[in-house]
């Protein structure tokens, strides 16, 4: 027994020095293992974002007064707004057309004499070819002119403040300043060991079939969980590292808060890096080709990862059929459980249960990736 | 003694068989979709100890077998049993016991050549107290000690396949497997290979079973078994097979001024009384069929005098052969020469044209530091055969680019039919034929498809294309309708020269066009680049079999990207000296003798240094 468990040791190890050989060798392994990610983070860090800063804002005053004054003072002093002025409503209409405001807010002539009786309406029209912007806006501005109104309230300049109206005051909890760098980075992280994983090791058996190494590699008293075991190694330790890269830069470049425990971050992404190799490595045994697995491997695991794990779209607003395809995707599980450890803190339960439901997928996965390397050529 | 045998063997191998095969099936898909058997119900037994041959054309079933035997396949009927082991259920215990080398082993190409020896020294368990010296004589045995840090992606093909060889000799195997192990190596690395097979199982008393389309290496095997189609025609001890030839073989020499592949050409088409014919040594080498004596001939041989001549275990090869294609008729396409390009090339043009059709003087193509032709020059006939010989990486392949306009030479002078090929490149290709060794064809249309294409593509149109076509299809009977990617590899190849004929150039550029195909379908070959001589057409050929040269009027040797040797086989044959028997051996001692000389006169500038540098 312990000849054979020895044996299985100086085979593993060797494998494992070759694999580890053979991707420091190439070039092309370390671009997409470390160049691509740094541009990864780059771009998601920097060039992607959802917010809304100094979008320009027309502002039509039918009849000026000096409410009206204090509104467009409002705006204008809002970080996310910048206020022009225009003179007619079709002046604003055409700088709206031609995408030069993105936003119309006007004050009718009866402004006055109606915020005397405590009720004013302010219309506001906005461009809703980008209903993300929009909506943003939307907000934005009401905020600006219920601002500006609750001044002129404090001062006794309006009289709209009957007993017993309701203030609402918005506060967004977790991302408090609704800055989307921070939900992008935690799902930056999944991206890039999805693309780690499946990417890279989409090319590893494929390759070994194509080149017609494994055959000679079956007669030897190798066994085929060893040569998994042994493609999964180097790859993890780039996954690692790429962990890391992502949570320093999370942490230095975006400010982003890493509330949860760092061990659970650990835990949850070596486990999710595994599922994601050993879907890489499945793909790469099942096609036997390296062209085929890597489209595959787009197609099956970066997809999913940016459309349906709850990356870019809340996965409660999908109709019924993708929200049960969304649970099949492993970067799903991983997702969720990512960014409350980033944003919210340790909830040892989530962290647990995906953790199980992520060693499941990796459980299945290790036996069906096995059988593509079983020795047999027919 | 007869524990330690028992221990080797395994309990349930009482003799000493350590293969035991009983009614063996595999069945594959085909090309086609339809099933075919790779093995048909195949018995036979390996004893332990000795060297065992596996010998056929390809599609043999050769590969299966070895597959089958390394548990790599599963039989589909029938038992097949391996150092008494089962293939079926006990896979592994056989992978721990054997070592076996594919044809096309697979080197870790990033890793160096001492990284692949260590890793399967790793995988076998090999013990680190002897390993140092077992890679010492491994090293030392395949000349690869000097290159141990070199990748192995980087190796000469000569030089990765005793890499291979090595790879699997790590440790002493209870078998060994060698799937044609010298497939696509040139002559001297095929000898260097056997040399290390052969000193392996002096010293160490290996059981080997080998695999190989070389009688030749048949020739040193203690058992051979012979197989084609998924069947085995014979077996037997080498002179036990010859023994089945005796009598039938005979040499003749051609008449006077004619080619020996003229008289060769008569011979084998009278398939039903003459088995095969080859010219060798300027003469016919032939079979007669046992049925016809050699006084029925005389209206083949005209006025040459045929004498006998010893039995070959190739000529007991050839028979076994075309009888057993004569068995299956249905599908003895492969075996039949294109007839209708005999009947047509009647009007012979008779001696050669001394007008040249190439001319190359000086031609040089360097790569960066690396010159791969060195100061070429030779001129190729109208109406000629001219081959070009050399080993792998010799410079055959950049020559031939050059001259068929693929690639510009570094320097020097280059005409081909007439054109300046630095100059008007697009000129002289339109009075060319290519046939790359990779066939390019289209594997998704029709025969009559690609025929359209690759007329096209010469400027054939309309009814003159239509026309060219069916004669085309007529001469090498073509099926028009039939799918290209399903064919058979001899169809291919017909169909392949169809294409690259297609637009009736004056020159034939064939590159390596029989690597890959059986014996039978070697000899239609051969016939039809015959014919086509005949018809006028310059033809120049590369091969590395070198007993192929003998069809040529002129051959050229280069190694090392020079220019060894040039003239008709038998001029060739005579700078080789005593060593020039045949082709292979000639080829062999003018390669060395130019390596030889090159040793020298580098150790003689040395010495003159050293010396300069002390005075």
């Amino acid at each position: 027994m312990s000849a054979s468990a020895s044996g299985f040791r100086v085979r593993i190890v060797a494998l494992v020095r070759k694999e580890m050989r053979q991707m420091l060798r190439d070039r092309s392994n370390l671009l997409v293992g470390f160049l691509l990610p740094v541009a990864l983070i780059l771009l998601f860090g920097y060039g992607l974002s959802f917010d809304v800063k100094n979008a320009p804002v027309a502002i039509v005053t039918d009849q000026p007064s000096l409410g009206a004054r204090e509104l467009v003072a409002g705006i204008e002093g809002s970080a996310y707004l910048s206020a022009r002025p225009v003179a007619t409503m079709a002046q604003a209409e055409d700088l709206l057309g031609s995408g030069k405001v993105d936003a119309i807010v006007r004050i009718p002539v009866d402004f006055a004499r109606r915020e005397g009786q405590g009720h004013a309406p302010v219309q506001l029209i906005l461009n809703g070819i980008d209903s993300v912007t929009a909506s943003t806006l939307e907000a934005y501005i009401a905020g600006a002119v219920s601002k500006a109104l609750a001044h002129r309230m404090d001062r006794g300049q309006a009289t709209g403040g009957e007993a017993g109206q309701v203030e609402i005051v918005q506060r967004i909890w977790f991302n408090e300043t609704s800055n989307s760098t921070w939900y992008l980075v935690p799902g930056l992280v999944v991206l890039i060991m999805t693309l780690v994983g499946a990417f890279l090791t989409s090319l590893l058996v494929a390759r070994e079939w194509e080149r017609g190494t494994l055959e000679s590699l079956f007669v030897t008293p190798v066994r085929p969980l060893e040569i998994v075991l042994a493609k999964l190694v180097p790859y993890v330790l780039v996954g690692l590292i790429d962990l890391a890269m992502c949570l320093v830069a999370a942490r230095l470049l975006f400010d982003v808060p890493i509330r949860g425990s760092l061990f659970a971050v650990l835990l949850s992404s070596t486990m999710y890096l595994i599922v994601s190799l050993l879907l890489g490595l499945f793909i790469s045994g099942t096609t036997r080709n390296q062209f085929a697995a890597s489209q595959v491997a787009l197609l099956t695991s970066f997809m999913p990862a940016m459309m349906l794990s709850g990356f870019v779209f809340d996965l409660r607003n999908v109709p019924v059929g993708v929200q049960i395809a969304a649970q099949i995707v492993p970067a799903t599980h991983f997702m969720a459980v990512i960014k409350t450890l980033f944003l919210a803190g340790t909830d040892w339960a989530m962290v647990m249960r995906s953790v199980l439901i992520l060693g499941g997928y990796a459980l299945v996965l290790t036996v069906l990736t096995r059988r593509t390397v079983r020795k047999r050529l027919d | 003694m007869n524990t330690a045998h028992a221990a080797r063997f395994g309990p349930s191998e009482e003799g000493a068989f350590v293969v035991r095969a009983e009614g063996l099936c595999k069945r594959f898909t085909g090309p086609d979709g339809k099933p075919f058997d790779a093995l048909g119900g195949v018995s036979f037994e390996v004893a332990a100890g000795r060297l065992t041959a596996l010998v056929g054309p390809d599609g043999a079933g050769k590969t299966t077998l070895m597959r089958l035997m390394a548990g790599l396949l599963h039989p589909d009927g029938g038992s097949l049993s391996v150092l008494g082991h089962d293939t079926r259920r006990e896979a592994q215990a056989i992978q721990n016991r054997i070592s076996y080398m594919p044809q096309r082993f697979g080197l870790y190409e990033d890793l160096s050549i001492q990284e692949n020896l260590d890793l399967y020294a790793d995988l076998h368990g090999v013990d680190r107290a002897i390993r140092a010296a077992r890679f010492a004589r491994l090293l030392e045995m395949t000349d690869l000690a000097r290159f141990t840090a070199r990748p192995a992606g980087q190796l000469s093909g000569g030089m990765k396949q005793k890499l291979g060889l090595a790879c699997t000799l790590v440790r002493v195997p209870d078998l060994l497997l060698l799937d044609e192990p010298s497939v696509g190596v040139d002559p001297l690395s095929r000898r260097d290979l056997w040399e290390i097979i052969a000193q392996m199982i002096a010293e160490e008393g290996l059981s080997v079973v080998v695999s190989t389309a070389y009688m030749d290496e048949a020739e040193r095997c203690d058992r051979v078994h012979v197989f084609n189609k998924g069947e085995q025609l014979a077996e037997g001890t080498p002179d036990e097979l010859r023994r089945r030839v005796r009598g039938l073989t005979y040499v003749a020499p051609p008449a006077k001024d004619e080619p020996a592949r003229d008289l060769q050409a008569r011979l084998i088409d009278a398939p039903e009384r003459v088995v095969d014919a080859v010219p060798s040594g300027g003469e016919v080498r032939f079979i007669r069929r046992p049925e016809c004596a050699l006084d029925t001939l005389g209206d083949l041989l005209g006025a040459s005098p045929a004498s006998a001549r010893p039995e070959e275990l190739e000529d007991a090869f050839m028979l076994l052969l075309r009888e057993h294609e004569t068995r299956r008729a249905d599908e003895a396409d492969a075996a039949r020469p294109a007839s209708g390009l005999t009947m047509e090339s009647a009007t012979h043009f008779g001696a050669q044209d001394p007008q040249s059709v190439i001319v190359v003087r000086d031609l040089v193509r360097t790569f960066g530091d690396f010159t791969a032709v060195a100061s070429t020059s030779f001129d190729v006939r109208r109406g000629e055969i001219f081959g070009l010989l050399g080993p792998n990486g010799a410079g055959k392949t950049t020559t031939f680019r050059m001259l068929c306009g693929l690639l510009p030479a570094s320097s020097g002078h280059l005409e081909v039919a007439g054109v300046n090929l630095r100059k008007a490149r697009a000129e002289a290709r339109k009075r060319i034929g290519y046939v790359a060794q990779k066939f390019a064809l289209y594997a998704n249309l029709s025969v009559r498809e690609n025929l359209e294409f690759f007329g096209g593509a010469y400027g054939l149109r309309g009814r003159a294309l239509r026309a060219r076509i069916h004669a085309i299809e007529a001469q090498f009977e073509l099926e028009p309708a039939a799918q290209s990617g399903t064919l058979p590899h001899g169809y291919k190849q017909r169909l392949a020269m169809a294409a690259g004929l297609i637009h009736e150039p004056r020159i034939l550029f064939l590159d390596e066009p029989t690597s890959g195909i059986d014996p039978l379908a070697r000899r239609a070959f051969w016939r039809t680049i015959t014919a086509l001589s005949q018809s006028g057409v310059t033809i120049i050929i590369t091969t590395h079999f070198m007993e192929e040269a003998e069809y040529c009027d002129r051959i050229a040797i280069q190694d090392a990207g020079k220019l060894l040797a040039l003239g008709t086989p038998r001029e060739v044959r005579a700078k080789a000296g005593d060593a020039g028997r045949d082709m292979n051996s000639a080829f062999i001692a003018i390669v060395e003798q130019s390596r030889r000389e090159k040793a020298e006169a580098l150790e003689q500038r040395r010495a003159g240094e050293r010396a300069e540098s002390v005075a």
